[in-house]
């Protein structure tokens, strides 16, 4: 640890130095080698291929540490790869590849066609990557705020349109103000511990007892800004406004990737050195996994707008998974790794239904819009029926397994109220899911509707989430053997 | 076939889905056709199930199992004992002559249809036929999407607001039951080290008092949720009315069936100090005759056929929990025979509503009247039905409400007292929807030209009153198939109890990571 910059810094940063090289190419081949707009989408393939250079990246790490065990750590401990971040790490992989696949077909739909979206997806991608392995109060907040800033940009793509526009601004200011909250909080555990390496500010916080004001501060003004970034209550504001405003395909990569990584950082902070002070968040975090599912669940009922129902299921999806958080133990940890993995999947499969839908600037997000698509196009209708299924947590999809390892946990830990609450609401949350089912499998459409907008991209992507959930739902051994992997 | 009979049997309906996929939506005879020869070959596999089957033997046969997510400790477990056979057995025969009926009475969306009741049958035979309590779930859980499709796809007027309720419903029980599960499941890890959801091992697991009722009423509502046992029961009055006929058939006769077997099969033996604790039963008891009385009430002052029909059921599924929770043994055989009966009876009476609401398209009493004039074949078979619900003796509905009154008068005088008003009001309301409807001069113009049943109603009609016929008269093949597991049960709660460890064995408390 005591010699900076040697090979094993490049080997741990490999991934992350590929993905801003291929961000940076990719904002100049936009305007050098596609000069005209139509040919902009061939840049899917270039990020495309970043992508497949950044998984070859992580597989060798992958291999190391399968080989070596343990984890690698470069620039003196600031930046570390173990099991951990590489499971989030292929979760950005995963959703990164699905939202282009996505994006490449919803802009030419659109005549928008943007090559700087491809850059700053990869932009993103890599903060999410600091976010996942930093183990540094800096680099995690440098992360933090490179993620941050490209999706105010990625939200507000559509100049022209009002809602977009609204929803960038409402974004940008709503998270410079968590950014500020989470950044005074690391400033107060760096003046505790005088260092700003988790590992070192762990044994700090542990030399505290429960009831220092400080310390509270600290969890408090930290939690504040990380259920923000996961779009937690009670800081949901602004999570149906942007989902509703942003582009479909934005919306997707956000609710998923953008709330994987926030999780990372909140699983790396609270389970590193804010390990001690656990008596101090948990209340914290169990209120607030309580209010999400409320917040979520209820008003989800009476939204017209199906982005914003969305909306509001993922802020209920993250009560749950703030749900194992507050269990803690080893089986609600495993349940977290898990749920983000399933919500990732089902989350994109059911963006990926609504994108196949647009064809001007509104279709596709009106729940009306769903109307009568068991007629038009059964196989879509099945596949969003299996998405929203998992999303309210019916077995035999990927759902059930996750909300089963937060029952699990919680009972384990003896919160048999929150596990009573959290089951509940999975019966109101069926309500709203199915209200989509109706639209699509009983109402009938009154005008004729648009053709769907379809590609091979969108068929092969929505047949892989669709697999995906299905397959965790149904055989679940080797994801939850690589879960439990990721932990040991 | 032999070892694989039940992977068969489970795996019939849903192969007969899977092709019916590739038939084209467009082609609705053919369409029909399959349906209905895969449902016929779902009775057919199961009919050596019956014929092999020793009910000399004590324990599960044709047990299969695989290694399902040993992760999770789950088991690909399947297996049959004597109740759980005459559940698989009625499942089976009640799904087909249900798919039978729907051939002229659905015509929109034929397709989906038929898919959705085959794929109803997987959930409901797989219900019926797992060991592994997680497996079980999943199948209970798998029964609600198709249900919901087909009451909310081809229901009457109201049909969004019934399948919705049937939904969340039943989905909010089973979800509270799944925490009991899995606290089940902990405790057995604590104990042993072991993790699985296999039912007898569960059953080996010891808990604290608290623990076991706590996790006795998890078990309640989900079942109670499905029974339905009053107050849980207005789901069902919405579901069955709006239901289309076969729907409602297949609801009364298997669907609710599920509870009344979970309370069988899983509560008693799992939770034997729990189910036997004095409190516990007088409250179920206490619903059940309130559910017998109150049903049978309120099915006087129906208006609406279907409707009456529907509260009926909440009345006899009343008397089959009051035998289960007689806790001796010709309660709870009493029981299962009661419940077969009541899909026989029951199932006969939606399908005598279907048949008139095809022709007149309402299903208020007073519109008719005097319809054994016109259809005098229609009204013999309704009599039949209705006498067999009644509990005629000589018919099926007798053997098992003499039974089960027969083992509650055994266990209280008074519930076997509160309980024979519960038949002498079925009688009456029997009686008089027959005497509005059927007796009396033709009133309403409209009824002159109603045209009596036709082949393929008859074809329903026949076996459900021949198997009526064949119980009512000689019911001892079903007391004998039932004589093993229920002895088995009984003794289970009933018998000397294995002394409950006086420590409290605490969940491990794991710390964060």
């Amino acid at each position: 640890m005591s010699s900076f910059y040697t090979a094993t810094d490049h080997f741990v940063l490999l991934p992350a130095l590929l993905l801003a090289l291929f961000a940076c190419a990719t904002l100049l081949f936009d305007f050098w080698v596609f000069p005209e707009s139509q040919r902009r989408k061939h840049l899917v393939w270039f990020v495309l291929m970043g992508e497949v250079f950044a998984s070859v990246a992580y597989f060798r790490q992958h291999l190391f540490l399968s080989q070596h065990g343990g984890e690698l750590q470069a620039f003196g401990g600031s930046l570390v790869v173990d099991q951990f971040a590489l499971y989030f790490h292929w979760i950005f992989v995963a959703s990164t590849v699905i939202a282009v696949i996505m994006s490449y077909k919803y802009f030419e739909v659109r005549d928008e066609h943007h090559g700087e979206y491809y850059g700053l997806i990869l932009l993103a991608q890599c903060g999410m990557y600091f976010l996942a392995s930093g183990n540094e109060l800096v680099v995690l907040f440098v992360g933090l705020e490179t993620m941050a800033l490209t999706f105010y940009v990625l939200v507000g793509l559509l100049k022209r349109d009002q809602r977009s526009n609204e929803a960038a601004l409402k974004y940008f200011l709503l998270g410079a103000l968590s950014s500020g909250l989470l950044v005074y909080g690391f400033s107060l555990l760096y003046g505790m511990s005088g260092s700003t390496k988790l590992s070192e500010i762990g044994a700090a916080v542990a030399n505290r007892d429960s009831g220092d004001t400080v310390l509270f501060l600290a969890v408090a003004t930290i939690l504040s800004g990380l259920l923000f970034k996961i779009a937690a209550a009670p800081f949901h504001m602004w999570a149906p406004d942007t989902y509703e405003g942003a582009p479909t395909v934005v919306t997707a990569y956000l609710a998923v990737a953008s709330k994987a990584a926030s999780l990372a950082l909140l699983l790396r902070i609270l389970l590193g050195p804010l390990a001690s002070s656990r008596d101090v968040w948990m209340p914290i975090l169990a209120g607030a996994a309580l209010l999400s599912m409320t917040i979520g669940n209820i008003a989800a009922v009476t939204q017209t707008n199906t982005k914003r129902l969305l909306a509001y299921s993922s802020i209920n999806h993250a009560g749950y998974i703030l749900l194992g958080v507050v269990a803690g133990n080893q089986t609600g940890i495993q349940g977290v790794l898990i749920y983000t993995m399933v919500y990732v999947v089902m989350t994109l499969g059911a963006f990926l239904v609504l994108t196949v839908l647009c064809r001007d600037t509104t279709t596709g997000e009106d729940i009306n819009d769903l109307h009568g698509l068991m007629r038009r196009s059964p196989a879509h209708a099945i596949w969003m029926l299996i998405f929203l299924l998992s999303l309210a947590g019916i077995p035999p999809t990927a759902g059930f397994i996750g909300k089963y390892f937060i029952f699990l946990s919680l009972i384990e830990t003896g919160h048999y109220w929150l596990a009573a609450a959290a089951a509940v609401y999975v019966a109101v949350a069926i309500y709203y899911y199915f209200r989509i089912v109706k639209s699509m499998f009983v109402d009938k459409e009154e005008t004729e509707m648009p053709a769907l907008s379809l590609s091979l991209g969108t068929r092969v992507a929505l047949a892989a989430t669709g697999a995906m959930t299905l397959g965790i739902g149904i055989y679940p051994e080797p994801f939850v053997k690589f879960a439990q992997q990721t932990l040991r | 076939m032999g070892d694989n009979l039940l992977s068969l049997i489970l795996c019939t309906p849903l192969i007969g889905v899977l092709v019916l996929l590739f038939i084209p939506g467009t082609m609705k005879n053919a369409i029909r056709w399959w349906a209905n020869i895969s449902a016929v070959a779902g009775f057919l596999v199961s009919l050596p199930l019956i014929m092999n089957f020793d009910k000399s033997l004590d324990g599960y046969q044709f047990v299969e199992r695989i290694n399902w997510i040993p992760a999770l400790g789950v088991q690909y477990l399947i297996g049959v004992d004597g109740i759980s056979v005459l559940m698989v057995m009625l499942t089976t025969f009640m799904g087909m002559l249900a798919i039978f009926s729907s051939w002229d009475s659905i015509n929109d969306k034929v397709k989906e249809y038929y898919a959705m009741f085959l794929l109803q049958q997987v959930g409901m035979i797989g219900v019926f036929i797992s060991l592994d309590f997680m497996l079980f779930y999943v199948f209970w859980e798998l029964v609600l999407v198709p249900m919901y499709f087909i009451i909310g796809v081809w229901g009457g007027p109201r049909k969004l607001y019934a399948a919705i309720k049937f939904f969340l419903y039943t989905l909010a029980g089973g979800v509270l039951m799944l925490l009991g599960i899995i606290t089940l499941y902990l405790q057995h890890i604590a104990q042993t080290g072991v993790a699985t959801f296999e039912i007898t091992q569960l059953m080996n697991t010891q808990m604290p008092m608290w623990m076991e009722q706590l996790v006795f009423w998890s078990f309640f509502l989900g079942f109670a949720i499905k029974v339905p046992m009053f107050p849980f029961h207005t789901w069902l009055p919405d579901a069955h009315t709006e239901a289309p006929t076969a729907g409602s058939v297949i609801l009364a006769a298997v669907l609710l069936k599920m509870g009344t077997y979970g309370f069988i099969r899983f509560s008693l033996p799992l939770l034997p100090n729990a189910s036997a604790d004095r409190t516990i039963v007088n409250v179920l008891v206490v619903l059940s005759l309130i559910g017998i009385i109150y049903g049978a009430l309120v099915s006087l002052m129906q208006q609406d056929w279907k409707k009456l029909v529907a509260y009926s059921s909440v009345s006899h599924l009343g008397f089959c929990t009051l035998g289960i929770f007689a806790l001796n043994e010709q309660g709870i055989a009493g029981s299962v025979i009661q419940q077969i009966n009541h899909g026989i009876s029951t199932g006969m009476l939606f399908l005598i509503v279907g048949v008139i609401y095809e022709r007149r398209h309402t299903r208020e009493i007073k519109e008719y009247g005097g319809l054994a004039h016109v259809m005098p074949n229609y009204a013999v078979v309704f009599a039949f039905a209705m006498l067999s619900s009644a509990g005629l003796p000589l018919l099926n509905g007798f053997i098992g409400e003499f039974t089960i009154l027969q083992a509650a008068f055994q266990a209280n005088m008074a519930w076997g007292a509160f309980a024979v008003t519960g038949v002498i009001f079925g009688a009456a309301y029997l009686l008089w929807l027959y005497q509005r409807t059927m007796l009396g001069e033709v009133t309403n113009e409209k009824n002159k030209g109603l045209k009596d049943l036709n082949w393929k109603e008859w074809v329903v009609f026949v076996p459900l009153m021949a198997w009526a016929i064949a119980i009512g008269v000689y019911p001892k093949p079903y007391f004998d198939i039932l004589e093993k597991p229920v002895a088995a049960i009984v003794e289970r709660v009933n018998g000397p109890k294995a002394p409950v460890n006086a420590a409290v064995i605490e969940l491990k408390k794991t710390e964060a990571r």
